[in-house]
């Protein structure tokens, strides 16, 4: 564990994360821009926003994917559990302390065993039995252990798009995540599977802050503490999920959003 | 409202119109040109095999021509057809140039797949595009000019014409077409995959080895296939650097003869339907069935067909 930077304002020690004028732009194009928002510990914290609102490209900047993406720079502060990772120079450590759920179910071209068994491997643990114990105990808790525990051995993308979906959330979990981001995790769900999915998400919580960017606005109202509603690369306003869903808002168009009277 | 008007010609019966017309040519084309290259393929194993099939059932003595070393068409007292030290030169040199080729293609094709980025990715495709299309004839003349003299030289042996200047030859040859096919395998395995990996905190290293090397496995191996497929079947540059003598080789500074290098050789000195004539067809339809063979194989990995 590293030590919170010198730096860091009083306020970023006591947050899970903290999110300070982050602008990001593709090339010269502004995608998102002047974004400040704290995320505490154990919280669900919902983004919603309609697509192409930055809300993808805003994940990207706390576990730095923004590496990989040669035409991608940001400026301003992030701030995880006390640490500048704008400067993070490990970034490997980094994205292993923070799970990812994408859109589309990526089921690694592994058998189901070893998706989940790939990021323990990583970390250095080799043990049949520890891995066994570990992957177990992570399709357990993704609520996908009794589908697949007869067939850990075929191939994770034979699996039905839900049941990939839960692998990648199992296979998320395998890294001990402190972080769990899921960007928009059931549009490719069916809406049973997307509901036993919410009810894992909720157990999780008392373990992890999730980020949980979503297109179904209900579903920030379900799960999330508190919102942040994103529009056109900017972030309108965000405030408790309840005041939001109560109308308590300080933007019409927030409203607008969250009712449906949008576009 | 203007809308409508563009769903006037909307035909409401069943007679064929000209969409349909031009629909039916261009089936009947592509069948067509499907067609004549599978045609193409049958005639020409049916003109080899009639060439050779004479030879097969009056002259052929299978324990002879695949047990004897003894490669003597042309003797006066007795002719012998025995091609085993012909297929030990083949393979001899295609199993070097194997092992010369696939560690390196396979690590080209890595680097330039997953390392190299922008326009330095794209020189580097098209330098690896330059080498594959340089003819064989040069490869012969750069190992009979350039490596004889360099082998005479390192090592101190009496001939560089010989299985190891063969051998590197085919290897040059053979790389860039493997790093060319192994390349498209890795460059098609998703984006997808290597995104989640990271994002899982993989090194650039452990996305590769874990999963990008996984996931295209069957296309690599195909790729070194045709590699080997490319190595039994050269003929110019392993005639003009393998020494061309019939030679069981003890190590790799023996001079060797390969397959289709004798068929090169020696087809144009033979009567057309002589005894020698026919075995030479015998060796090319017995290098159609292994690299058809070969081609197979790779083409089903390729496709993932598995064993369960
Ligand atoms: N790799 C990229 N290169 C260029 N522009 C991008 C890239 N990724 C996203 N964008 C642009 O950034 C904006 C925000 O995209 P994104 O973060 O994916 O939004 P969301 O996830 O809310 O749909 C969009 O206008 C999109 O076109
Ligand atoms: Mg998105």
């Amino acid at each position: 564990m590293v030590n919170p930077s010198q730096d860091a304002p009083a306020q970023a020690k006591n947050k899970k994360v903290l999110i300070e004028n982050l602008e990001i732009k593709y090339g010269d194009t502004v995608a998102l821009t002047d974004v400040n928002l704290d995320i505490e510990a154990n919280e669900i914290y919902g983004i919603i926003g309609p697509a192409n609102s930055g809300k993808t490209s805003f994940l990207n900047c706390i576990n730095r994917m923004d590496d990989m993406r040669p035409n991608m720079s940001t400026t301003g502060r992030v701030w995880f559990n006390g640490i500048d990772v704008t400067n993070w120079r490990n970034l490997y450590s980094l994205r292993r302390q923070i799970g990812v759920v994408f859109p589309l179910p990526v089921g690694l071209p592994l058998t189901v065993y070893n998706n989940v068994a790939l990021a323990p491997q990583l970390s250095g643990i080799n043990k049949k039995a520890d891995l066994d114990e570990i992957v177990e105990r992570c399709l357990r808790r993704a609520a996908l252990w009794d589908e697949v525990k007869d067939r850990l051995d075929s191939l994770g993308s034979l699996l039905s798009g839900g049941q990939q979906q839960r692998l990648t959330i199992a296979r998320a979990l395998s890294q001990e995540p402190d972080l769990l981001m899921l960007d928009e995790f059931s549009i490719a769900v069916d809406p049973v599977t997307t509901m036993r999915i919410e009810d894992v998400l909720k157990e999780l919580k008392k373990e992890m802050t999730i980020i949980l960017v979503t297109n179904l606005v209900q579903q920030a109202q379900r799960l999330a503490d508190r919102t942040a509603f994103f529009l056109n690369g900017r972030m309108v306003e965000m405030g408790k999920t309840e005041d939001l869903f109560a109308g308590k808002v300080q933007h019409q168009e927030t409203l607008d959003y969250i009712e449906g009277r949008f576009g | 409202m203007t809308g409508r008007a563009v769903n006037n010609t909307i035909q409401t019966d069943d007679s064929p119109d000209l969409d349909w017309y031009i629909d039916r040519i261009v089936q009947v084309l592509m069948f067509i040109g499907g067609i004549s290259a599978i045609v193409l393929i049958i005639g020409i194993f049916i003109f080899v095999t009639r060439e050779g099939i004479s030879f097969i059932f009056n002259d052929l003595d299978f324990a002879e021509f695949f047990a004897s070393p003894r490669w003597r068409p042309t003797s006066e007292w007795r002719a012998t057809y025995g091609i085993l030290a012909l297929i030990v030169g083949t393979a001899s040199i295609t199993g070097l140039a194997m092992m010369i080729a696939i560690p390196f293609s396979l690590g080209s094709a890595i680097f330039i797949s997953e390392f190299a980025t922008g326009k330095y990715k794209e020189y580097l495709k098209v330098l690896v595009e330059l080498l594959a299309a340089i003819p064989s004839v040069v490869w012969g003349f750069i190992g009979l000019t350039i490596m004889n003299p360099l082998i005479i030289q390192i090592f101190n042996v009496p001939v560089g014409l010989n299985v190891l200047n063969a051998g590197l030859i085919l290897g040059l040859m053979a790389a860039p077409i493997i790093t060319s096919i192994a390349e498209d395998a890795l460059k098609a395995v998703p984006d997808g995959f290597r995104e989640a990996a990271e994002a899982m905190g993989a090194t650039k290293w452990q996305v590769i080895y874990k999963v990008v090397l996984p996931a295209a496995k069957n296309g690599l191996l195909g790729a070194v296939l045709l590699g080997v497929g490319r190595g039994f079947g050269e003929t110019m540059a392993v005639l003009m650097a393998s020494g061309h003598a019939i030679n069981l080789p003890e190590n790799i500074f023996d001079s060797v003869r390969a397959l289709t290098a004798t068929i090169a050789a020696e087809l144009g000195e033979t009567a057309v339907g002589s005894v020698h004539y026919q075995s030479l067809f015998t060796i090319g339809i017995f290098l159609f069935l292994i690299t058809f063979m070969i081609n197979l194989t790779a083409d089903l990995v390729v496709r993932g067909v598995k064993k369960g």
